[in-house]
Parts: C-alpha cells; sequence; structure tokens
C-alpha cells in the first residue's frame, strides 16, 4: 500500500509548504510599524514638553508622560480599540509602553470570567511575565558585570 | 460492511432527515450569510462568557431542528456531539440541558464529520431511530484556549484562519421514512498523518496531506473517480491548504480540481482583513453543511457530495513542548437517490 502515501519526506513537504505559504508584507508592516511607533513615542514627547512648559522637572515630568501612556494604553485596551490598532502597527504599537500595558490589561479582561484571583490575578502577567522575569535578570547581570568593573578600576 | 482499506458501507442508508445552523455576527454578514437559520448578532448571545456562548449557540441550533420537525427532545435517542474547548464543554453544557444520551467527541475541526459519521452508523445498525450529530465552535472561546487574549494587538499572518462561531446539527434517522432527503452511503474514517509542520497558523498545509489521505483512500475503495461527484467538500483547509491539497492530489494524478470546494473559503469573505486564509473551527463545515450544503442537495442541485473534514490534533502544550501537528480526516459521500 505504499503507492498511496504522499511522496515526500517530511523535509520536502516543510520546504514545499514555505515556498506555498503566502508572506506577510514585510516592508508594509515596517512602515505602518515605525509610523505608529514614533506617532506613540511623538505624543509621549508632547506631554514630556507640556509638563516641563508648567516647571516641572525633566525627569519628574518623564515619569508623568510614561503613567499617562500606559493610562492610554490600558484604557484604549478597554474601549476595544487598542486591538484594532495592533492589526495595522504591529511591533509600532507593541514596542512602546503602551503595548506593554495592553499586554497585561488584555489578558486581565479575558480572564476575569474565571474570578479575580485565580481567573484576572493570575493570567494578568501571561504576556507580560516573561519580559519581566528576562528584563529583571537581565538588569541584574548588567548591573553586576558594572559593579565588578567598579571594583576593577 | 467494510470495503477496501477503511471504508464502509451503509447497507440501509440512512437519512438525513433535517438539519439546522446558529452563527455569529461575522458568519451572518459572510456570503453564505442567507442560508443559515439563527443569525446572532452578538458574540455574548446574551451570556456572561464566551463558552455559555458556544453551549447556546448549539442549543438554539438543537432547539431549532426539533421544532422545525415538531419533536421534542425525549423523542431522540442519541447525540454525537463536540467542540473544540478543552473536555468538550460546549457540549457537556448544551446536552446537559437536553437529557439525551450523549457520546462527546474530539476530533479538533473533524468534528462534526467525525459525529456524522458516527450516528449514520448507529441509525444503519438499529441501534436508533433518531440519532443527532452536533459540533460547536466560538472564535472568541477557541483564541483563549489556543492563541493570545482577544484584545491583545498583535498581527497575524496570513496563512492563520478565523474561527466560525456557530454550531450545525444534523438528524440521522433510518430509511424506511418516506421522505425525499439525502441519504448517507459510505463512510471513511481516516488515518492521523503527520507531515511535521509544527506552525499553529498554517494549519491548512498540516491538515491538506490528511485530507489527501482519505480521499484517495475513500476513491479507491468505493472504484469512483472525483468526477463521480458533484463537490468534494472539505472542512477548513482555507486557501493555501486548498491549493496544496489539489496539488497532492495533481501529482497522484488525480485531479479534484472541478470539484474540490472548501467550506472555510466561502464562508468569509476572503478581502475582509483578520479572515486570511479562511474560516476554520468545528463549526465551519457544521454550519456551511447543515445550512448551504444541505440545501443545495434537498433542492437537487447537487446530488452527490462528499464531505471531508479535517481536524489538527495539537494543543497549545503540545505546541508549546516543540511537537508537529497531527492531523486527522474523516469522509462521508451523501447522495440523493434517484
Amino acid at each position: 500500500m505504499e503507492e498511496d502515501k504522499i511522496k515526500m519526506t517530511n523535509k520536502e513537504y516543510s520546504e514545499y509548504v514555505d515556498g506555498k505559504a503566502k508572506k506577510s508584507p514585510i516592508i508594509k508592516n515596517i512602515i505602518f510599524a515605525f509610523i505608529s511607533g514614533g506617532f506613540i513615542c511623538v505624543i509621549g514627547q508632547i506631554i514630556t514638553n507640556i509638563c516641563v512648559y508648567y516647571k516641572i522637572e525633566v525627569k519628574d515630568a518623564a515619569t508623568i508622560s510614561i503613567v499617562s501612556l500606559i493610562f492610554l494604553g490600558a484604557f484604549l485596551t478597554s474601549i476595544h480599540v487598542y486591538s484594532r490598532i495592533g492589526k495595522y502597527a504591529g511591533a509600532g504599537s507593541v514596542i512602546p509602553i503602551t503595548g506593554f500595558s495592553n499586554s497585561i490589561v488584555a489578558p486581565a479582561i479575558e480572564y476575569k470570567s474565571e474570578g479575580y484571583v485565580l481567573g484576572l490575578g493570575a493570567n494578568m502577567f501571561k504576556i507580560a511575565g516573561p519580559v519581566l522575569v528576562y528584563g529583571i535578570f537581565s538588569s541584574f547581570i548588567v548591573g553586576f558585570i558594572y559593579w565588578l568593573m567598579l571594583f576593577v578600576r | 460492511m467494510k470495503i477496501g482499506k477503511q471504508t464502509i458501507k451503509l447497507k440501509n442508508t440512512p437519512k438525513i432527515l433535517e438539519t439546522s445552523s446558529a452563527v455569529g455576527p461575522k458568519e451572518s454578514n459572510g456570503p453564505l450569510g442567507i442560508y443559515f437559520d439563527i443569525k446572532c448578532s452578538d458574540v455574548f448571545y446574551g451570556e456572561k462568557s464566551f463558552e455559555k456562548a458556544e453551549s447556546k449557540f448549539m442549543k438554539s441550533a438543537i432547539d431549532n431542528l426539533l421544532y422545525k420537525l415538531n419533536l421534542t427532545n425525549e423523542k431522540i435517542d442519541y447525540i454525537f456531539a463536540g467542540d473544540l474547548l478543552n473536555q468538550c464543554i460546549a457540549s457537556g453544557y448544551c446536552i446537559r440541558d437536553l437529557q439525551i444520551p450523549f457520546f462527546g467527541l474530539y476530533g479538533a475541526c473533524s468534528t462534526f464529520v467525525e459525529a456524522l459519521m458516527l450516528s449514520s452508523l448507529f441509525v444503519n445498525s438499529g441501534y436508533g431511530t433518531k440519532v443527532l450529530a452536533s459540533a460547536s465552535s466560538h472564535f472568541c472561546s477557541a483564541e483563549r484556549q489556543f492563541r493570545l487574549p482577544l484584545e491583545h494587538g498583535n498581527q497575524k499572518p496570513p496563512t492563520a484562519q478565523c474561527t466560525v462561531t456557530g454550531s450545525g446539527v444534523a438528524l440521522l434517522v433510518p430509511h424506511d421514512i418516506e421522505k425525499k432527503v439525502p441519504v448517507v452511503t459510505y463512510v471513511t474514517p481516516g488515518k492521523i498523518i503527520d507531515m511535521g509542520i509544527k506552525d499553529m497558523s498554517n494549519m491548512g498545509a498540516a491538515m491538506a496531506p490528511a485530507a489527501f489521505d482519505t480521499i484517495i483512500t475513500h476513491l479507491k475503495d468505493t472504484e469512483r473517480k472525483p468526477e463521480y461527484y458533484d463537490a468534494i467538500i472539505t472542512g477548513d483547509l482555507g486557501k493555501e491548504g486548498t491549493d496544496i491539497l489539489i496539488e497532492l492530489c495533481k501529482n497522484y494524478s488525480v485531479d479534484i480540481s472541478t470539484v474540490h470546494r472548501d467550506c472555510g473559503k466561502e464562508i468569509f469573505d476572503l478581502n475582509e482583513r483578520d479572515i486570511n486564509s479562511g474560516g476554520s473551527g468545528c463549526a465551519c463545515i457544521a454550519a456551511v453543511f447543515s445550512s448551504y450544503f444541505y440545501q443545495e442537495l434537498k433542492e437537487k442541485r447537487l446530488n452527490r457530495i462528499l464531505l471531508v473534514a479535517t481536524g489538527a490534533l495539537m494543543s497549545p502544550i503540545s505546541i508549546g513542548q516543540g511537537e508537529s501537528i497531527p492531523s486527522v480526516a474523516h469522509a462521508i459521500a451523501i447522495e440523493n437517490e434517484v
């Protein structure tokens, strides 16, 4: 009954499928991501500049700008807008801090149906969790290296 | 009676007496919108969770079928049903309310044909005189089960598919019931085929070899040519999967390009954003068959169809562990008597 089988090995089939599959429009996606990501950053900069204009220190102004963007991301997520932006903007809306906020609020909304503790609480960091774990871990490593360098000097 | 390698010939040719379908908003607005029985514009269907909504889709499809035939649930002998959720909760909770003896099935997107197959075999051998086959899926609950949260802003690759929200149900009865309706003549349960595809967003490619295997085996076992059928209908291969299936068959010198149709490609407008390669999910073939194709059969625009549902049997756990996607395809031949 060998003749009924597909005359391809798994590897050949995989290559054949890759050749067939429609590719994501990379150039278009990059341009969209650049524009939308840049736009979010411009909003952040505007907030910072307004704060500075009202005589708030630059460091504090940056914090206010970040907090505002996080709020904006969370708000747009909750009114079903951020996911729509994300379909066009791609990495442009995932990478900025608004995307981070989106990645926490989205599972929070979704898992609310399983209760506040084991649903919302346990799943809130489902997407952002790895970013936090490896982000904090790598900053620890960098900090350690920096400390060693001070020591050597 | 078993013929050939894996096909069963149904001597008593059970009848598909009636079908019913219920779908969500996106499907209602799609190209086949006019054919569905129940159209709901709310993805929650008035419920608190997507899982409950999915249950309700199945429940309303079944209730509608019973209503059409003026039957009550006590008159139904058995029901074969399944869905995509863990432990098949959509069907479980739906059938809890119906109080019909229940066989729960999991065949991923092939569940509906698996249910049709088993219920026609049941009726064929006389174990029941009214047996239901049903399957459901819901875009939002499937996204939760298999992918990222709904509100997460991300892009999908062009090979990804969109799960159909809804349910379809069919009632199988013995042949001696006097009514001119389509009958089931052959069933071909499929083997699990795995060609090593690991990409969960290219399920068409993972499932196409299974569809190929089942279709070729069916044609060989029944000694039929593809042209014998007015349509060979696959469940949810989508654009990529369809192309691959047709080419695989061509390499084997069987040309199905003229008779092949894919529910996943027909249920949605493929140019719409986020549809990408087409529809998928248990409800894809379930809703499309129990509305559009059943009507085409009844009105004799189609007389002989081979319904092939393909299922990708992976889970987020197996994908996370780097396993490839095993796929299965079941075929059932449905014909009008002359």
